[in-house]
Parts: C-alpha cells; sequence; structure tokens
C-alpha cells in the first residue's frame, strides 16, 4: 500500500513537471522549450496508447507506428485539401478537406482505429513472437503504400500551411498547442485508468496473464484483446494527428519501423504497465536527444546503451526504480 | 428416471497411430458425483480436454443439457454451465484469490464489455465473489495475490473460481493432487457439500477420496471403459482389480 | 512481353530469393536453438557488406573482401551473443526485441563512426561483370548467376551440416529439448556461441554479396531484415525448410509484382496512374500474401512445435 502511496505521489510530480517546464519557458521567453515539451506530450501519448496493448494487454505490438502515421496522414491529407481548396473524396460520398480540428482529430482516431481492426483481426489470431513481427510487417505495408502512392507527394511528404481552428482557441500560439496536448495527453491517461480498472480491464489483464484461465470461465480472450488494440491505436492515431500539427508536415517517415521501435522505448524506459510511464519514457528519450545531440551527433549510440543497459539491469523502468514494484489487487 | 446432465457418446480420439480415446460412452447424472480412474497414461486428461473442448475428438459427440456441443469452443462451453478446474492449478498469478474470483462472476453476468466503472468496490462483484471463497474456506486469504498461496489454497481458489460460474457440471482434474492429508480431506469435504448443487465428473488417483465421494465409478484403461458402475461393483470387479488395481 | 524478359524476371526473383533465404536461414536458425528473436540480423548483414568493401577496396579483391566480410560478421555475431544475447534467452520476447534494438541503433552509429557517414561502393569481381545470354534472346548478369549459386549452395551446406554431422545433431537436439543437450554431454554455452556466429556469418555473406549490387551504407540490413522476418513468419518461424519455401515465395511475389503489375494496371488505367498504383500494389504484395499465409495458418506453411 505503501509503494502505491508512493507511486501515486510520483505521478502527480511527473505530470506537474510536464506542466512546469513549458510555464518556465513561456515566462523565459524561450519557446524552442515550449515546442519541445509539446513533442513530449504528444509522443508520451502515443506511448500512453501503446501502453493499454503492451503494458495492460500483453500485446507486443511492433507496428504503433503505422497508427500514428495512419493518424497523422489522416489529419495531414483533409487539412491539406483545405488549404487547396479541393475535395478529398468524390465518390461514393464526397468529402471536403477541412481545417477543423475536431474533424481532424476524428478523422484520425477513425482512420486508426479502423485499419487497427483488420490488422488485429488477422494478427490476433497469431501469438508470441509471430504477432510482433505481423504487426511490424502490416506496419511496413503501410509505409511502403505511403512511400509509393504519388499522390500525396510519397516520400518527399506534404508542407501543411495551415493550423487547424479549435473554437475559442488560438492553435497557432505555441502555448495554447502545448495546452491542447496536455489536456488529451491526461485524458489519455484518466480513460486508460477507468478502462484498466473496469470490467473489461480486469479480463484483458487477465488475457495477458493466463488466456487459458479466461477462456475456462467463459469469456473468449479474442473480442477482449481485439477491443483493446483498437482502443490502443486510436490513442496512437491521436498523437499522430497532434504530431503532424506541431510539425507543420506528414511525411512517411511517421511510419516508420523505428518510430514504432521508439514508442516502445517510451513505454519501456517509463516501466511497462505504469499509466504514467510513457511521460517519463517520452521526456527521457527527449532529453537525451537533446542534451548528448547537442555534444555529439551519435546521440542514438548513446541511446543505444541506456536502453540496452535498461533491459538487461533494471527491468521495470524508471517508475519501477523509484516506486518499486507494480501493484497487485 | 432424470435425464443425464453430460452425456458422451462414442468419443474417439487418436494421435498417429495411438488411440487415447478409444469409443467412450459415460453420462453424469443430476446431483451426482461420477469418478473416472485409470492408471497413468489411461487416457484421463485427453478425455477431460474433449468434454472442456481444448481438443477435438476425431468421432462422437459431447451432449450437454440436450444440447450437442462437440463442435462449441472452450469459453462457449463454460458458458452453457460447465465449469472445470485444472490438474496443475492455471490462475491469473498478478491478482488476488478474490479478483480472481471477481471476474468469473462478471463472466457469469455477461458483463465483460463494459469499461468505465471501476471493478474496485463494485458489490455485484464483491459480495458473489466472498461467498464462493466462504464456500471454499478461502476468505480469510481473499486479498493475497495468488503467488502467496499455498498449493492447497490455490486448488481451492480453483474451485471457488469454477463454482462463481454457477455450472450445471464440474469437471474435476485431479482435484487432490499434491494435497496433504488435511487438506485433501478438507477437499472431500467441500465436493460432498456442493454434491447436492452441483453434479460433476471427477478424475482423480486418490483412492480413498474416490470411494467416499462418488455414486458412480467408470474405469478406464488405453483409452477404452473397461468396467462401469456403483463404487461396491467397481470394488468386486475381476476385470477391474486385473487390470488396475494390480491384485 | 517477351519469354526472355519474364525468363529475366523469374531469375531475378530467384535471386532475390536465395539471398533472402541465406539472411533468415540464420534468423530461423538462432530462433528455432536458442528461442531468440534478433533484430540485429540485419545489422550483422551491414557488417559483412562493409568488411567486404572496405577490405576489397584496400587490396583490390573481391574474394579477399568477402572472406573478410564473413569472418568480421561471425566474430560480432559471437561478441554481441557472449555479451548481450546470452542473457536474453530467458527473458520475454519484448525485453528480446528492444534489447536487441538497442544493438541496432549501436551498430548503427557504430559503423558511421569506423567508416565514416559516406556510402562505400563495391565493384562486381572483374571476371564476373559480364552477362550470360539468356535462350530467347537478351543477357543476363553473371554475378547474379553467381549469387544465385552461392544461395543454393549455401541451402545445400546448411542442410548437410544439420543432417549428417555432430554439430547438427546437437542443433537438432537442442530445438527439440534443452536439456537433452546437457545430457548429450555437450556444453551449451559454446554451442549457442557457434549457432549464433554461423547465423552471423551467413548475414554476413548476404551483406556482402548484394553489397556489389548497391550502395553499402548505415542502415541498409533494416529492409532486407524485415523482408526476413516476412519470408520466415511465412514459413514457420524456427523452420529452414520453410525459411527456403518462404525466401522463394516472397522472392517471386515481390520481383514479379514490381514488373507485371503495373502493367495489369495499365489495362484499366492511364499510364502515370498506372505506375503509381502498380508501384503500390507491387510492395505491399507480400505483405498481402504474408496476411492470406497466416490467415490459413497462424503458425505458417511448416510449424514448429515450440
Amino acid at each position: 500500500m505503501l509503494e502505491m502511496r508512493n507511486e501515486t505521489y510520483l505521478n502527480v510530480g511527473i505530470a506537474l513537471l510536464l506542466l512546469a517546464v513549458p510555464l518556465g519557458a513561456w515566462v523565459m521567453d524561450e519557446s524552442y522549450y515550449i515546442t519541445v515539451a509539446s513533442r513530449v506530450a504528444i509522443l508520451a501519448l502515443a506511448g500512453v496508447g501503446l501502453n493499454l496493448a503492451l503494458g495492460f494487454g500483453g500485446m507486443v505490438s511492433f507496428g504503433h507506428a503505422a497508427f500514428f502515421g495512419l493518424g497523422g496522414y489522416a489529419a495531414g491529407v483533409l487539412s491539406h485539401h483545405a488549404f487547396e481548396g479541393s475535395v478529398f473524396l468524390n465518390w461514393p460520398v464526397t468529402i471536403d478537406g477541412s481545417d477543423a480540428t475536431l474533424t481532424l482529430w476524428f478523422a484520425a482516431i477513425l482512420l486508426s482505429g479502423a485499419v487497427a481492426a483488420i490488422i488485429g483481426m488477422i494478427s490476433l489470431r497469431t501469438s508470441g513472437v509471430y504477432f510482433i513481427m505481423i504487426t511490424l510487417a502490416f506496419a511496413q505495408m503501410i509505409y511502403y503504400l505511403a512511400i509509393s502512392l504519388p499522390t500525396y507527394n510519397g516520400e518527399d511528404g506534404l508542407p501543411l500551411y495551415l493550423r487547424s481552428s479549435l473554437p475559442g482557441l488560438d492553435m497557432s500560439d505555441d502555448l495554447t498547442f502545448f495546452f491542447v496536448c496536455y489536456a488529451l495527453l491526461l485524458l489519455a491517461i484518466f480513460l486508460s485508468v477507468r478502462i484498466v480498472g473496469s470490467r473489461f480491464g480486469a479480463a484483458l489483464e487477465c488475457a495477458r496473464q493466463n488466456e487459458t484461465r479466461l477462456s475456462a470461465i467463459g469469456i473468449a480472450p479474442y473480442p477482449v484483446k481485439l477491443t483493446a488494440f483498437v482502443f490502443s491505436a486510436m490513442i496512437t492515431g491521436l498523437a499522430g494527428a497532434l504530431f503532424v500539427e506541431l510539425n507543420g508536415f506528414v511525411s512517411p517517415s511517421i511510419l516508420s519501423w523505428h518510430l514504432s521501435g521508439e514508442i516502445m522505448i517510451f513505454v519501456i524506459l517509463g516501466g511497462v504497465g505504469r499509466f504514467y510511464g510513457p511521460i517519463v519514457g517520452a521526456a527521457l528519450f527527449i532529453v537525451l536527444e537533446t542534451v548528448i545531440g547537442g555534444y555529439t551527433e551519435r546521440w542514438q549510440l548513446f541511446l543505444g546503451i541506456i536502453l540496452l543497459g535498461v533491459v538487461l539491469f533494471a527491468r521495470g523502468g524508471v517508475i519501477g526504480l523509484l516506486a518499486g514494484k507494480a501493484r497487485h489487487d | 428416471m432424470t435425464e443425464p446432465l453430460l452425456v458422451l457418446d462414442g468419443l474417439q480420439k487418436s494421435f498417429g497411430a495411438l488411440r487415447a480415446t478409444d469409443d467412450v460412452s459415460l453420462d453424469v447424472a443430476p446431483a451426482s458425483i461420477h469418478a473416472l480412474i485409470g492408471p497413468n497414461g489411461a487416457g484421463k486428461s485427453t478425455l477431460i480436454a474433449q468434454i472442456a473442448g481444448t481438443l477435438k475428438p476425431n468421432a462422437g459427440s459431447v451432449r450437454f443439457l440436450d444440447k450437442d456441443i462437440t463442435g462449441h469452443s472452450v469459453p462457449k462451453r463454460a458458458q452453457l454451465g460447465l465449469g472445470r478446474t485444472f490438474q496443475v492449478s492455471s490462475l491469473a498469478m498478478a491478482f488476488s484469490a478474490l479478483r480472481n474470483v471477481m471476474l468469473a462472476v462478471q463472466a457469469r453476468q455477461h458483463s465483460t464489455f463494459r469499461f468505465w466503472r471501476p471493478v474496485r468496490g463494485d458489490r455485484s462483484l464483491i459480495e458473489p465473489a466472498m461467498a464462493q471463497l466462504e464456500r471454499v474456506g478461502l476468505a480469510e486469504r481473499a486479498h493475497l495475490p495468488v503467488t502467496a498461496l499455498s498449493h492447497g489454497e490455490r486448488r481451492q481458489l480453483e474451485l471457488a473460481v469454477a463454482l462463481a460460474l454457477e455450472p450445471k457440471v464440474l469437471l474435476l482434474d485431479e482435484p487432490m493432487a499434491g494435497l496433504g492429508g488435511e487438506d485433501s480431506q478438507r477437499m472431500t469435504e467441500v465436493l460432498i457439500s456442493l454434491r447436492q448443487d452441483v453434479a460433476m465428473l471427477l478424475v482423480e488417483h486418490d483412492m480413498d477420496a474416490v470411494f467416499r465421494l462418488a455414486d458412480r465409478i467408470s474405469v478406464l484403461v488405453y483409452g477404452r471403459v473397461i468396467a462401469s458402475g456403483s463404487v461396491a461393483d467397481i470394488r468386486a470387479s475381476q476385470e477391474v482389480r486385473d487390470a488396475y488395481l494390480g491384485e | 512481353m517477351s519469354a526472355a524478359f519474364i525468363f529475366e524476371q523469374l531469375l531475378n526473383s530467384l535471386q532475390l530469393g536465395v539471398m533472402l533465404f541465406v539472411m533468415a536461414a540464420g534468423l530461423t536458425l538462432v530462433f528455432g536453438v536458442m528461442g531468440l528473436i534478433n533484430l540485429a540480423h540485419g545489422s550483422l548483414y551491414m557488417v559483412g557488406a562493409f568488411f567486404c568493401a572496405w577490405v576489397a577496396g584496400e587490396t583490390g579483391s573481391f574474394w579477399v573482401g568477402l572472406g573478410a566480410g564473413l569472418v568480421a560478421a561471425a566474430a560480432a555475431g559471437a561478441v554481441i551473443e557472449m555479451l548481450v544475447m546470452r542473457r536474453l534467452y530467458d527473458r520475454d520476447h519484448l525485453d528480446q526485441v528492444l534489447a536487441t534494438f538497442s544493438l541496432i541503433l549501436i551498430f548503427n552509429e557504430g559503423t558511421r563512426w569506423v567508416f565514416g557517414a559516406q556510402p562505400l561502393y563495391l565493384d562486381i569481381p572483374a571476371g564476373l561483370a559480364t552477362s550470360v545470354p539468356l535462350p530467347g534472346g537478351g543477357g543476363y548478369p553473371l554475378y547474379r548467376l553467381v549469387i544465385i549459386g552461392f544461395g543454393i549452395a549455401t541451402a545445400v551446406g546448411l542442410y548437410l551440416l544439420i543432417s549428417r554431422t555432430r554439430l547438427g545433431m546437437q542443433i537438432r537436439a537442442g530445438e527439440s529439448d534443452r536439456e537433452m543437450i546437457g545430457a548429450l554431454g555437450v556444453d551449451i554455452n559454446t554451442l549457442y556461441t557457434l549457432v549464433f556466429a554461423i547465423g552471423a556469418m551467413l548475414a554476413g555473406l548476404a551483406g556482402a554479396l548484394v553489397g556489389a549490387l548497391q550502395s553499402v551504407e548505415v542502415g541498409m540490413g533494416e529492409p532486407v531484415l524485415i523482408l526476413a522476418f516476412v519470408v520466415i513468419v511465412i514459413g514457420g518461424i524456427g523452420s529452414i525448410k520453410g525459411a527456403l519455401i518462404g525466401a522463394i515465395l516472397v522472392g517471386l511475389v515481390d520481383t514479379l509484382g514490381r514488373a507485371f503489375l503495373h502493367k495489369l494496371f495499365a489495362l484499366a488505367l492511364p499510364p502515370a496512374e498506372a505506375n503509381g498504383y502498380g508501384a503500390a500494389m507491387a510492395s505491399m504484395a507480400i505483405y498481402l500474401l504474408m496476411a492470406i499465409v497466416l490467415a490459413w495458418r497462424p503458425k505458417g506453411l511448416f510449424p514448429v512445435n515450440a
């Protein structure tokens, strides 16, 4: 119980710290660090999505960049058409481009969720190493599709000239944009807490621990896992939409398998199955990139060594080190 | 004469040349315990697996509550009221004893796809789950994680989880396995107290327990039922003595 | 569409197929024996290519370079087995994925550090830089035929190694039952290091041979690695035979898809669009193949019982 309370304090501290950095940067007029904080919040959001599948459902997806990228493309392509004043689709229904933030988010969530349902239906028939490799392979398929389809500039990607508009907010203001990302991040964590704590979450956690047991009491694991997989993809897809908006650019690089690995790293560095773990993981990743990257271009070498050290010697991630073993109840 | 709840009819299962289940027919009547005995390698686990649905038979059928369930999946059979315990305890190890049973209660209520309300503090799950834990004598250990329970307690928990499904028939795969004298005595008492509510198919090596519990015994040797009858019949059968009791 | 063109495409399929087999064989061998999923296999491919290109450049001989590439890849494999992989055999697949993903980052940056950021170029050995006439007209590069020869030789060599030698017996024992290896009086650590080094050497061989067809650069192993994953998933992870069949299938589908799909689209679409959609479909074809195989057989064509 003491350990649980420690983790709660730690979580509050993590959330406040992420809030403090851009506020400090705003006071000191260092807008670069506000953008860095937004990146952390967005990547953490992607990690929160993956954590639902990986940490709580035990589904080691090595293809979450697919959902991140699809979310990004959904938002980017609609925004592109809005800027051009062209239509996205003429048949069977007419779909115009859009610069309304909520529409872009909705499109991102819908597309990543729908594709996750298809990928999940096939992939979840398998397990273990097969599942890891199949999710990776499907993500590659979408990556190559994005590269070879000429419609949206293929490999070169699309620059976006419009910031989307959210009623009452100025999304082109860096700090406002950070608050929006931060709010969505906390909302996603809150949703994860509710889902994992619910009846559905109990079945999902049992599926991770012992599928035979779940079947034996009359709950088929497949639909439970598929549902969680789709939720997970939707959250990661939303993160992709925000990422594209932050960068003003969408290209196949956000679908690359390196990104799948990185989202996994956020989850693992922070601690698998810890609700606030992805924030720590993403923050640590960005800090390493910024700090070591300031000294040497070879920062990924050090990232590799640190990550290898964490995997080999510090299982449980940063939150595991600080707050002790995971809860059981 | 009451209709049997569970009927196996001509079940066959081969692995290559080995006939693990060879034309097995038997049934389980309401409010009764049907024990299945036989030497190691007689095919008892293979038979249980076909009833529970983890193995598909090559021929024959499994009927449960007047329904042919031979093609049903494991979860579907469990939902119909066919509960089971495992020979080697199979539980959600990171959960507490109580949460293991709560999950079975929620399965019984068909309420898994609810995403919002926390199970922690949900009395509609906790109360029925506690009742089952009391039934098997594990109420005081409810909040401990499974990893902290003794071997005997895990067997009791297996039973509580199965009972939470409110099954019509329970498949018990060696519930006494690895239990010491006292624990095994206790398990026997619990099973006796359940008999009126739940019919059971009991696979067991502990002959004392079998003779105390069973209303009917079938003897399985090399995949075949070589004898089936009351406790007295089986004790008296020369064929059973030759083949199994080794006298 | 001439017969020579079709024949040429079939040879290209075979060449891609055998190279994928050489790559996938090491991956599936390591998984079969040690239960390890190794993402850094593509890094060993890169190591083979870099050392081959560097030594060939220094000595002027492709064949000396090839030898150096094989030795370097096998040595790198043995070192990472002893330092890292050994600690991962008992871990779950997630830990294995992350640790070997870290190794990719380390290998990529390390290679950039040692060899610089510019790609290296490896020339096709002098005697092989010609083409041989194909039946029906046209020619086919001799070097690609030599690659096919290397691939077939590898397949035969692996078959003999596993079915006829003492080491092969130990490998087969290790696949079916780890404890049995101990009972045979084999030092498990040595066996595992050896198996890993053999897998690494195969990756190095593939990298060095392909290095003469494309530029040798950091990250070159990654697309091949993912194709090799597709191959072993289709074939059944842990099965060498599955890797062979899977590799040939993937080689065929990928090459023929790229050669013919856009022509198929051209029957219905204007040329520019047909080319675009054809290319898009072709790049997805092998993943569709994988999805179909898995929807049909979730453990691949030749499932290995783990």
